[in-house]
Protein backbone atom coordinates (compact mmCIF):
# COMPACT_ATOMS: atom_id res chain seq x y z
CA UNK A 1 0.00 0.00 0.00
CA UNK A 2 2.84 2.49 0.93
CA UNK A 3 4.85 1.14 -1.69
CA UNK A 4 1.84 1.76 -4.41
CA UNK A 5 1.30 5.57 -3.21
CA UNK A 6 5.06 6.30 -2.98
CA UNK A 7 5.26 5.09 -6.55
CA UNK A 8 2.29 7.31 -7.54
CA UNK A 9 3.60 10.40 -6.07
CA UNK A 10 6.65 9.74 -7.75
CA UNK A 11 5.11 9.54 -11.47
CA UNK A 12 3.23 12.63 -10.21
CA UNK A 13 6.14 14.18 -9.83
CA UNK A 14 7.60 13.56 -12.71
CA UNK A 15 4.42 14.65 -14.53
CA UNK A 16 4.92 18.00 -13.04
CA UNK A 17 8.38 18.13 -13.75
CA UNK A 18 8.10 17.40 -17.23
CA UNK A 19 4.45 19.60 -17.85
CA UNK A 20 6.45 22.91 -16.31
CA UNK A 21 9.18 21.73 -19.31
CA UNK A 22 6.35 21.18 -21.85
CA UNK A 23 4.42 24.70 -21.17
CA UNK A 24 7.49 26.75 -20.84
CA UNK A 25 8.81 25.17 -23.76
CA UNK A 26 9.23 28.57 -26.67
CA UNK A 27 10.80 27.11 -29.90
CA UNK A 28 13.83 29.60 -30.77
CA UNK A 29 13.15 31.45 -34.06
CA UNK A 30 16.97 31.38 -34.94
CA UNK A 31 19.81 29.65 -33.90
CA UNK A 32 22.37 29.73 -31.33
CA UNK A 33 25.57 31.30 -31.94
CA UNK A 34 27.68 27.16 -32.08
CA UNK A 35 24.85 26.29 -34.27
CA UNK A 36 25.28 29.10 -36.25
CA UNK A 37 28.91 28.88 -36.71
CA UNK A 38 28.81 25.01 -37.94
CA UNK A 39 25.65 25.97 -40.26
CA UNK A 40 27.55 28.84 -41.83
CA UNK A 41 30.82 27.31 -42.06
CA UNK A 42 30.62 23.58 -42.33
CA UNK A 43 29.95 23.94 -46.46
CA UNK A 44 32.73 25.90 -46.88
CA UNK A 45 35.92 25.06 -44.60
CA UNK A 46 34.73 21.31 -44.54
CA UNK A 47 33.45 20.83 -48.04
CA UNK A 48 30.81 18.29 -46.20
CA UNK A 49 27.24 18.06 -46.95
CA UNK A 50 26.03 16.18 -43.53
CA UNK A 51 26.81 18.91 -40.72
CA UNK A 52 26.68 16.20 -38.18
CA UNK A 53 29.23 14.58 -39.50
CA UNK A 54 31.54 17.04 -40.09
CA UNK A 55 31.05 17.79 -36.07
CA UNK A 56 31.62 14.40 -35.30
CA UNK A 57 34.63 13.57 -37.11
CA UNK A 58 36.24 17.13 -37.62
CA UNK A 59 35.49 19.71 -35.31
CA UNK A 60 34.74 17.49 -32.18
CA UNK A 61 37.04 14.44 -33.54
CA UNK A 62 38.73 13.97 -30.21
CA UNK A 63 35.73 13.04 -28.47
CA UNK A 64 34.67 10.16 -31.07
CA UNK A 65 38.40 9.28 -30.53
CA UNK A 66 37.29 8.83 -27.03
CA UNK A 67 34.25 6.83 -28.08
CA UNK A 68 35.99 4.63 -30.34
CA UNK A 69 38.08 3.48 -27.25
CA UNK A 70 35.30 3.17 -25.10
CA UNK A 71 33.96 0.83 -27.43
CA UNK A 72 36.91 -0.86 -27.98
CA UNK A 73 37.41 -0.74 -24.21
CA UNK A 74 34.14 -2.39 -23.48
CA UNK A 75 34.89 -5.10 -26.64
CA UNK A 76 38.15 -6.37 -24.50
CA UNK A 77 36.34 -6.40 -21.40
CA UNK A 78 33.28 -8.47 -22.70
CA UNK A 79 36.16 -10.83 -24.26
CA UNK A 80 37.88 -11.00 -21.17
CA UNK A 81 34.97 -11.60 -18.79
CA UNK A 82 33.57 -14.50 -21.21
CA UNK A 83 36.25 -16.35 -21.10
CA UNK A 84 37.04 -16.92 -17.68
CA UNK A 85 36.12 -20.68 -17.14
CA UNK A 86 35.68 -20.71 -20.92
CA UNK A 87 37.14 -24.84 -22.13
CA UNK A 88 38.41 -25.56 -25.46
CA UNK A 89 35.39 -25.20 -26.90
CA UNK A 90 35.27 -28.02 -29.37
CA UNK A 91 34.93 -30.16 -26.74
CA UNK A 92 31.93 -28.79 -25.93
CA UNK A 93 29.74 -28.22 -28.31
CA UNK A 94 26.21 -29.30 -28.36
CA UNK A 95 24.10 -30.53 -30.76
CA UNK A 96 21.54 -27.60 -32.07
CA UNK A 97 18.12 -27.98 -33.84
CA UNK A 98 18.66 -27.38 -37.27
CA UNK A 99 17.56 -23.75 -38.18
CA UNK A 100 14.47 -23.34 -40.64
CA UNK A 101 14.52 -23.29 -44.14
CA UNK A 102 13.06 -19.36 -44.55
CA UNK A 103 15.96 -18.20 -42.08
CA UNK A 104 18.75 -20.33 -43.94
CA UNK A 105 17.44 -19.07 -46.90
CA UNK A 106 16.81 -15.23 -46.07
CA UNK A 107 20.08 -15.14 -44.58
CA UNK A 108 21.95 -16.23 -47.84
CA UNK A 109 20.22 -13.62 -49.82
CA UNK A 110 20.50 -10.62 -46.69
CA UNK A 111 23.91 -11.03 -45.20
CA UNK A 112 25.82 -9.56 -48.41
CA UNK A 113 22.34 -7.28 -49.28
CA UNK A 114 23.38 -5.99 -45.49
CA UNK A 115 27.03 -5.75 -45.52
CA UNK A 116 26.22 -3.67 -48.80
CA UNK A 117 24.47 -1.48 -46.98
CA UNK A 118 26.38 -1.12 -43.94
CA UNK A 119 29.36 -0.04 -46.24
CA UNK A 120 27.55 2.03 -48.11
CA UNK A 121 26.54 4.20 -44.96
CA UNK A 122 30.06 4.79 -43.57
CA UNK A 123 31.52 5.60 -47.31
CA UNK A 124 28.88 8.43 -47.65
CA UNK A 125 29.34 9.35 -43.93
CA UNK A 126 29.89 13.23 -45.18
CA UNK A 127 27.00 12.83 -47.70
CA UNK A 128 24.07 11.56 -45.86
CA UNK A 129 22.52 10.98 -42.88
CA UNK A 130 24.73 8.22 -41.22
CA UNK A 131 28.11 7.20 -40.61
CA UNK A 132 31.24 4.76 -39.19
CA UNK A 133 28.94 3.84 -35.73
CA UNK A 134 25.96 3.26 -37.66
CA UNK A 135 27.51 1.17 -40.66
CA UNK A 136 29.77 -0.55 -37.95
CA UNK A 137 26.51 -1.58 -36.13
CA UNK A 138 24.77 -2.83 -39.49
CA UNK A 139 27.76 -4.91 -40.78
CA UNK A 140 27.72 -6.54 -37.29
CA UNK A 141 23.60 -7.12 -37.28
CA UNK A 142 24.47 -8.85 -41.00
CA UNK A 143 27.09 -11.14 -38.39
CA UNK A 144 24.45 -11.71 -35.78
CA UNK A 145 22.05 -12.86 -38.71
CA UNK A 146 24.78 -15.30 -39.61
CA UNK A 147 24.80 -16.71 -36.06
CA UNK A 148 21.63 -17.09 -36.19
CA UNK A 149 21.31 -19.62 -39.07
CA UNK A 150 24.43 -21.37 -37.65
CA UNK A 151 25.42 -20.76 -33.89
CA UNK A 152 28.31 -22.75 -34.24
CA UNK A 153 29.64 -20.66 -36.88
CA UNK A 154 33.05 -18.88 -35.83
CA UNK A 155 34.31 -16.03 -36.98
CA UNK A 156 38.12 -15.98 -37.94
CA UNK A 157 39.59 -14.33 -35.06
CA UNK A 158 42.50 -13.39 -36.85
CA UNK A 159 41.22 -11.61 -39.68
CA UNK A 160 38.28 -9.10 -36.70
CA UNK A 161 41.94 -8.81 -34.96
CA UNK A 162 43.65 -7.31 -37.80
CA UNK A 163 40.94 -5.82 -39.47
CA UNK A 164 40.45 -3.45 -35.97
CA UNK A 165 44.46 -2.76 -35.16
CA UNK A 166 44.68 -1.33 -38.65
CA UNK A 167 41.67 0.43 -38.80
CA UNK A 168 42.90 2.04 -34.90
CA UNK A 169 46.46 2.88 -35.86
CA UNK A 170 44.70 4.36 -39.40
CA UNK A 171 42.40 6.55 -37.19
CA UNK A 172 45.12 8.35 -35.34
CA UNK A 173 47.71 7.91 -38.08
CA UNK A 174 45.55 10.30 -39.92
CA UNK A 175 44.58 12.48 -37.01
CA UNK A 176 48.65 12.97 -36.40
CA UNK A 177 48.95 13.81 -40.25
CA UNK A 178 46.63 16.42 -39.52
CA UNK A 179 48.73 18.19 -36.82
CA UNK A 180 51.73 17.86 -39.38
CA UNK A 181 49.30 19.03 -42.51
CA UNK A 182 46.86 20.93 -41.51
CA UNK A 183 45.36 22.68 -38.41
CA UNK A 184 45.81 20.25 -35.93
CA UNK A 185 44.97 16.87 -34.60
CA UNK A 186 42.22 14.96 -36.93
CA UNK A 187 42.00 18.06 -38.95
CA UNK A 188 40.29 16.65 -42.52
CA UNK A 189 42.05 19.01 -44.98
CA UNK A 190 44.66 17.22 -45.34
CA UNK A 191 43.30 16.42 -48.43
CA UNK A 192 41.48 19.23 -50.47
CA UNK A 193 38.20 19.92 -49.65
CA UNK A 194 36.93 18.90 -53.48
CA UNK A 195 33.15 19.79 -54.77
CA UNK A 196 30.44 19.67 -52.45
CA UNK A 197 28.58 16.84 -52.81
CA UNK A 198 30.78 14.56 -54.45
CA UNK A 199 31.69 11.22 -52.84
CA UNK A 200 35.77 11.97 -52.78
CA UNK A 201 35.63 15.15 -51.47
CA UNK A 202 35.57 16.56 -47.56
CA UNK A 203 38.93 15.44 -47.19
CA UNK A 204 39.84 12.85 -45.25
CA UNK A 205 36.20 12.16 -43.45
CA UNK A 206 35.43 9.92 -45.84
CA UNK A 207 38.38 8.04 -44.73
CA UNK A 208 38.23 8.23 -41.59
CA UNK A 209 34.79 7.38 -41.06
CA UNK A 210 35.78 4.14 -43.14
CA UNK A 211 38.13 3.32 -40.85
CA UNK A 212 35.69 4.08 -37.75
CA UNK A 213 32.80 2.21 -39.92
CA UNK A 214 35.09 -0.96 -40.05
CA UNK A 215 36.55 -0.55 -36.55
CA UNK A 216 33.08 -0.85 -34.88
CA UNK A 217 31.68 -3.52 -36.85
CA UNK A 218 35.06 -5.63 -36.13
CA UNK A 219 34.62 -4.27 -32.11
CA UNK A 220 30.57 -5.34 -32.30
CA UNK A 221 31.42 -8.90 -34.14
CA UNK A 222 34.38 -9.64 -31.64
CA UNK A 223 31.86 -9.56 -29.04
CA UNK A 224 29.20 -11.25 -30.88
CA UNK A 225 31.61 -14.19 -31.30
CA UNK A 226 32.90 -14.55 -27.60
CA UNK A 227 28.87 -14.41 -26.73
CA UNK A 228 28.09 -17.39 -29.26
CA UNK A 229 32.03 -19.43 -28.00
CA UNK A 230 30.80 -19.29 -24.75
CA UNK A 231 29.56 -22.58 -23.36
CA UNK A 232 29.15 -21.86 -19.74
CA UNK A 233 27.85 -24.91 -18.09
CA UNK B 1 1.20 20.28 -42.03
CA UNK B 2 2.73 21.10 -38.56
CA UNK B 3 -0.53 20.17 -37.05
CA UNK B 4 0.09 16.64 -39.00
CA UNK B 5 3.21 16.48 -37.42
CA UNK B 6 2.53 17.32 -33.78
CA UNK B 7 -0.29 14.57 -34.78
CA UNK B 8 1.83 11.70 -35.50
CA UNK B 9 4.21 12.92 -32.98
CA UNK B 10 0.95 12.18 -30.23
CA UNK B 11 0.35 9.43 -31.87
CA UNK B 12 3.35 7.76 -31.37
CA UNK B 13 4.15 8.48 -28.02
CA UNK B 14 0.54 7.00 -27.29
CA UNK B 15 2.14 3.98 -29.74
CA UNK B 16 5.67 3.73 -27.59
CA UNK B 17 3.61 4.45 -24.26
CA UNK B 18 1.28 1.09 -25.14
CA UNK B 19 4.05 -1.10 -26.40
CA UNK B 20 5.88 -0.81 -22.95
CA UNK B 21 3.20 -2.21 -21.58
CA UNK B 22 2.66 -4.82 -23.69
CA UNK B 23 6.36 -5.35 -23.35
CA UNK B 24 6.28 -5.33 -19.47
CA UNK B 25 2.91 -7.36 -18.91
CA UNK B 26 2.79 -9.94 -21.65
CA UNK B 27 3.61 -13.66 -20.11
CA UNK B 28 5.63 -14.97 -23.61
CA UNK B 29 9.50 -13.89 -23.44
CA UNK B 30 9.55 -13.47 -27.24
CA UNK B 31 6.17 -11.10 -27.49
CA UNK B 32 7.83 -9.54 -25.00
CA UNK B 33 11.18 -8.72 -26.68
CA UNK B 34 9.68 -8.05 -30.20
CA UNK B 35 7.71 -5.47 -28.31
CA UNK B 36 10.78 -3.98 -26.97
CA UNK B 37 12.01 -3.70 -30.32
CA UNK B 38 8.98 -1.93 -31.63
CA UNK B 39 9.85 0.25 -29.05
CA UNK B 40 13.38 1.07 -30.60
CA UNK B 41 11.27 1.40 -33.95
CA UNK B 42 8.69 4.09 -33.02
CA UNK B 43 11.73 5.83 -30.98
CA UNK B 44 13.66 5.83 -34.17
CA UNK B 45 10.78 7.14 -36.17
CA UNK B 46 9.92 10.20 -34.00
CA UNK B 47 13.71 10.98 -34.36
CA UNK B 48 12.84 11.21 -37.89
CA UNK B 49 10.27 13.69 -37.24
CA UNK B 50 12.28 16.09 -34.73
CA UNK B 51 14.99 16.33 -37.61
CA UNK B 52 17.52 14.22 -36.64
CA UNK B 53 18.02 10.59 -39.46
CA UNK B 54 21.94 10.27 -37.75
CA UNK B 55 20.44 9.48 -34.02
CA UNK B 56 17.05 7.67 -36.18
CA UNK B 57 19.76 5.35 -37.98
CA UNK B 58 21.55 4.69 -34.69
CA UNK B 59 18.02 3.83 -32.67
CA UNK B 60 16.88 1.32 -35.43
CA UNK B 61 20.17 -0.22 -36.10
CA UNK B 62 21.47 -0.92 -32.29
CA UNK B 63 17.91 -0.04 -30.61
CA UNK B 64 15.70 -1.97 -33.07
CA UNK B 65 17.63 -4.58 -34.91
CA UNK B 66 20.87 -5.78 -32.73
CA UNK B 67 19.01 -6.14 -29.32
CA UNK B 68 16.29 -7.75 -30.74
CA UNK B 69 18.28 -10.28 -32.42
CA UNK B 70 20.81 -10.67 -29.85
CA UNK B 71 17.74 -11.09 -26.80
CA UNK B 72 16.39 -13.97 -29.32
CA UNK B 73 19.75 -15.60 -30.36
CA UNK B 74 20.04 -15.65 -26.14
CA UNK B 75 16.62 -16.53 -25.66
CA UNK B 76 17.77 -19.63 -27.98
CA UNK B 77 20.36 -20.46 -26.12
CA UNK B 78 18.15 -20.35 -22.67
CA UNK B 79 15.79 -22.73 -23.81
CA UNK B 80 18.55 -24.79 -25.72
CA UNK B 81 19.74 -25.34 -21.70
CA UNK B 82 16.20 -25.85 -20.24
CA UNK B 83 15.56 -28.79 -22.96
CA UNK B 84 18.93 -30.51 -21.96
CA UNK B 85 17.89 -30.31 -18.32
CA UNK B 86 15.11 -31.84 -19.02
Amino acid sequence: MIRRFSVLILLLALGIIFANLFIGYTPDTELNQTARYYAEHTASDIGATNIVTAIIVTYRGLDTLGEVTVLFLTAAIIGLVLSQGNKPSSSLQRQLPASGELLTTGSRLLVPLILLLGAYVFVNGHLTPGGGFQGGAIIASAALLLLLTDPLYRFSRRLITIIESISGLFFIGLGILGILLAGGFLDSRVLPTGELGSLFSAGLIPIIYSFVGLKVGAEFTSMLGNLAETEKS
Amino acid sequence: MNTILIAIGVLLAIAMIFTAMITIHVKRPAVAMLAAGMISLFASIMFLLLAAPDVAMTEAAIGSGLTTFLLFFVLGRVRGYDDEAE
